[in-house]
């Protein structure tokens, strides 16, 4: 189980347009990096992300080694209602991960 | 028969800038570069609406701040469909890919990105009506990632 930050405003209202984040703990290895002994360590990055809200698909990205360790990323979505979001991503060892927020929203 | 030639000449001269007003060349892709190829599938992508900010200097190419935005309405019949960022001194040129759409309010991703060196960064938009817009911005990395030990 990888550590994950999702990051929601507090309290969103119907229809604002709030910022989503995550941060995931992942070393993004670029395949380039050699260990102690001299032997490659073997590329392993998250290539595939998926936020969904309420059950639906909000964001979705396709990432490679271009993208820093421990990946940050933040978009935008609107407010419909109370509900989860959920993050689920995939590494090129076809680990599968996910992590969940609850966004809450007064009417 | 020499005022002729003269006036064609002129003709010449005046033509070639007519052109390059009338279609703009985006200095920031190469259309037939196949990574451009694979997104644009040879429509043209003009420069413009897209805001790319990434910091002009960057100590290590580790872990830089970068904002893409797109200026769009985000409704229904007008909306950005995915932003791809390309770092053209990459080993990996693509860097990501971000797939959003009306729901989204506001066409606006932030991530870090990693850097092997001194280079441009490309963002390329896609819009609901097909088009493609983009935006370029130059940074200097003092220690690369990447191939070093990053």
């Amino acid at each position: 189980m990888a550590l994950a930050k999702i990051e929601l405003p507090h309290e969103a209202r119907r229809g604002e347009v709030i910022e989503v984040r995550i941060v995931i703990q992942h070393p993004m290895e670029t395949g380039f990096r050699r260990d102690a002994a001299g032997g490659r360590i073997p590329r392993n990055a998250i290539h595939s992300l998926v936020c969904r809200y309420d059950g639906a698909e909000v964001f979705r990205a396709t990432l490679s080694t271009g993208i820093a360790a421990n990946p940050y990323l933040s978009f935008f979505t609107r407010a419909r209602g109370s509900g989860e979001v959920v993050f689920s991503w995939i590494d090129d060892d076809e680990v599968r991960d996910s992590a969940r927020a609850r966004l809450v929203v007064a009417d | 028969m020499r005022r002729r030639r003269l006036l064609a000449a002129l003709g010449a001269t005046f033509a070639l800038p007519l052109r390059v007003v009338a279609q703009p060349a985006n200095t920031h892709v190469d259309p037939i570069d196949p990574l451009i190829w694979s997104i644009a599938q040879g429509r043209s992508v003009r420069p413009g609406r897209v805001k790319l900010e990434l910091p002009r200097i960057a100590e290590t190419g580790h872990s830089v701040a970068m904002t893409v935005a797109v200026a769009s309405p985000m409704t229904e019949a007008d909306h950005v469909t995915a932003i791809h960022l390309i770092a053209e001194k990459n080993p990996v040129r693509e860097m990501a890919s971000f797939y959003i759409g009306p729901h989204a309010g506001r066409a606006e991703v932030s991530s870090r990105i990693r850097l092997n060196g001194t280079q441009r960064i490309v963002a390329i938009a896609e819009l609901s009506d097909g088009t493609l817009w983009s935006a370029a911005a130059d940074i200097e990395v003092m220690q690369a990632a990447c191939t070093d030990g990053g």
